[in-house]
């Protein structure tokens, strides 16, 4: 059952990942990458990580996936011309592509004939036994990594002030202003003009 | 149980897409930060699967830390995009040299 499961949630993965970035339309290469990350956490849940594997969820499909939906939704962009050069760089990446999984899995494959030596674990942060994923996380982030904890938090804090910087518009910027002593002002005589048109003739705009 | 070479394939697999995905997409910068998204993603894979057999919660933790990373990134990126398209009406990066000064 769980090989089963594995092979289906590494297929879709996969699967969902090649249509990420060959999908013509943004919008379903962001659907396409949500379904990766649901398969990626299901990947996660089936080795016993699974405070990661929601966090995965919440953090990707709740933040980023919604994020790039945003954006390409508010952009008015026409993404026939994005795809000009799609052929072109075809057989280049392609090539690369091929080169560089080939390379690693004649690395996997020289790790299991023994050529690498991994490290070992100290045991230092092995997880307790009887106690929830959850809860050794926590224990360890709270503990040996509390200040990359909260290095983290600064990161976050300083992308969050970044992206407000680079997209506020304050006031003085040339849209989306709103002047109302401009509203105030205008009377019904300069917007409007009456006419009487003859029987027969239309009205000159 | 599966075998930890599965999941290193699976996520060699997955970043080579990634990889991909950015040589293919060179114009469009939205789906070149998706690529880097399941490149960030493959790893994540990889951290994961090495926790969970070398059976040590410290890849799990990093693998956190590389979420926060992603998520803060995305959320830059995708601003830097967003003033980009403002000042020029269009997202196509081949001109993006013309950013500077």
């Amino acid at each position: 059952m769980t090989v089963f499961a594995f092979y289906l949630f590494a297929a879709l993965m996969i699967a969902s990942g090649a249509f990420v970035i060959f999908a013509r339309n943004p919008v379903h290469s962001v659907l396409w990458l949500i379904l990766a990350f649901f398969n990626a956490a299901g990947l996660m849940v089936l080795v016993g990580a699974e405070f990661l594997a929601m966090l995965l969820l919440v953090v990707y499909v709740g933040a980023v996936a919604v994020l790039f939906l945003f954006v390409v939704m508010m952009l008015n962009i026409d993404f026939a011309e994005m795809r000009a050069g799609f052929m072109k760089n075809a057989p280049l990446g392609v090539a690369i592509a091929v080169i560089l999984l080939a390379e690693l899995v004649l690395g996997i494959g020289a790790y299991r004939a023994g050529a690498l030596e991994l490290g070992t674990p100290d045991g230092s942060a092995a997880p307790l036994v009887g106690e929830s994923n959850i809860e050794n996380i926590g224990a360890l982030l709270y503990g040996d990594y509390l200040f990359l904890f909260e290095v983290a938090g600064i990161i976050l804090l300083v992308a969050m002030i970044g992206a407000i910087v680079l997209t506020h518009r304050g006031p003085g910027s040339p849209r989306g202003q709103q002047d109302i002593s401009r509203q105030v002002r205008r009377r019904p005589q300069d917007a409007t003009e009456l006419k009487q048109p003859g029987i027969g003739q239309g009205v000159e705009l | 149980m599966i075998g930890i070479e599965h999941y290193v394939v699976v996520s060699s697999i997955l970043f080579v897409l990634g990889v991909l995905g950015i040589f293919l997409n060179r114009k469009n910068i939205i789906v070149i930060l998706m690529a880097i998204e399941l490149i960030l993603l493959a790893v994540n894979i990889n951290l994961v699967a090495f926790s969970a057999y070398l059976n040590d919660l410290t890849g799990q933790v990093f693998a956190m830390f590389v979420l926060t990373v992603a998520a803060a990134e995305a959320a830059i990126g995708l601003a830097i995009l967003v003033t980009y398209f403002r000042s020029r009406g269009t997202i196509a990066v081949d001109d993006v040299n013309r950013m500077k000064g």
